[in-house]
């Protein structure tokens, strides 16, 4: 299912690089520690945290991650979103809190993995 | 006259929710004198309350104390700020505890006494230590700098509550002092996985007093205060790390 699609069905907020959207993504992974999502996430997956720290931008790069869906209405710092125009990672804004979004998006995706 | 320090730089106390009762200032002080330590940096979590008990406890053994603190940032990053001026570390208290929010349950964590040198219970600390503050990691930073404080970042080679854990690398821009590893890791083990360019610490992280000194770092200083230790860090005039 492609990011765009994905981002109509539930709702969500674009809050960084609008013009890459059109991404098949691969499956999902909730997690709030950077250095288990570096290990552990696959390429074009959904990264769904609470975490809105600037390093969020370098490792969704790192891991090719097809976007970032941050939860609970967190707002990211003026950097993050900086960081993740520049380097081309959408930044995705729910309301919901993690375990919501994650079944939302496992149920969209959730027979790929 | 330049000699070698033996510090353990962080250290619990009972006023920490998770600390042991027995980590009593005269407690803390005696065994620490016996394992040789020189500077014992007294880092409670998100409070400082406890150090000025600390130093009258540790006088008599000559020991240094460090005004500390662990605090927990808004990712749960811990960091560790060390200061030479009690009140320099009051006044950052005195920011976490703005930005801290939750009350204690001491069936969950566990007690948080603060004492007077003798032991004694002053009163009981009814703050959340145990939780995150919604200051940023660079926030906290920058707060411990600019009342000319230490900061370094705790136990690295953890999975939580670690800079490297919660955030996956040391952030770009960030400057922070030094990257503390915990008695886990063996120390030429952790230079060789942690060599992202930053000064690293060995420290206890002791919540209990046999726990206290099973990690240390040698420096070289003038003197058993946070100015000195900056200095060894930063390898100028003479001062530096010995192991």
């Amino acid at each position: 299912m492609k990011l765009k699609d994905i981002i109509e069905a539930l709702g969500l907020k674009v809050l960084t690089a609008a013009d890459r959207l059109d991404v098949e993504a691969s499956g999902g992974y909730t997690s709030d520690l950077l250095s288990d999502v570096m290990a552990n996430s696959r390429e074009k997956n959904i990264w769904i945290t609470l975490q809105t720290h600037q390093n969020i931008v370098a490792v969704a790069k790192l891991k090719d991650l097809a976007a970032v869906i941050l939860v609970n209405s967190r707002t990211p710092e003026a950097e993050t979103m900086k960081k993740a125009e520049e380097e081309k990672i959408p930044l995705l804004g729910t309301a919901d809190p993690a375990f919501i979004i994650s079944g939302k998006v496992y149920n969209l995706l959730g027979q790929k993995e | 006259m330049l000699k070698a320090f033996r510090a353990d730089l962080h250290i619990h106390t009972c006023l920490s929710p998770c600390g042991e009762l027995e980590m009593s200032p005269l407690s803390i002080a005696r065994t620490a004198s016996e394992k040789s330590i020189d500077i014992l940096g007294v880092c409670d979590h998100n409070s400082v309350e406890n150090v000025p008990a600390l130093r009258e406890a540790a006088k008599p053994f000559k020991i240094d104390v460090l005004a500390g603190i662990e605090v927990a940032s808004e990712e749960e990053v811990h960091v560790l700020g060390l200061f030479d001026s009690l009140e320099a570390a009051f006044e950052l208290q005195a920011v976490v505890y703005d930005h801290l929010p939750g009350e204690n349950d001491e069936e969950a964590f566990g007690l948080q006494v603060v004492v007077n040198s003798e032991g004694e219970v002053l009163r009981i600390n009814k703050k959340l230590l145990i939780g995150a503050s919604t200051l940023t990691l660079e926030r906290v930073v920058e707060l411990i700098h600019s009342l000319d404080g230490l900061a370094i970042a705790s136990h690295i080679d953890r999975e939580g509550f670690s800079l490297i854990g919660q955030l996956g690398f040391v952030p770009e821009n960030i400057s922070i002092d030094a990257l503390e590893v915990s008695p886990r890791t063996p120390f030429e083990e952790a230079q060789r996985k942690f060599n992202f360019g930053f000064p690293l610490t060995a420290s206890s992280d002791a919540h209990r007093l046999e726990e206290i000194g099973q990690a240390t770092t040698s420096f070289l200083l003038q003197a058993g205060t946070v100015a000195e230790i900056k200095l060894a860090l930063q390898k100028e005039r003479g001062r530096k790390i010995l192991n």
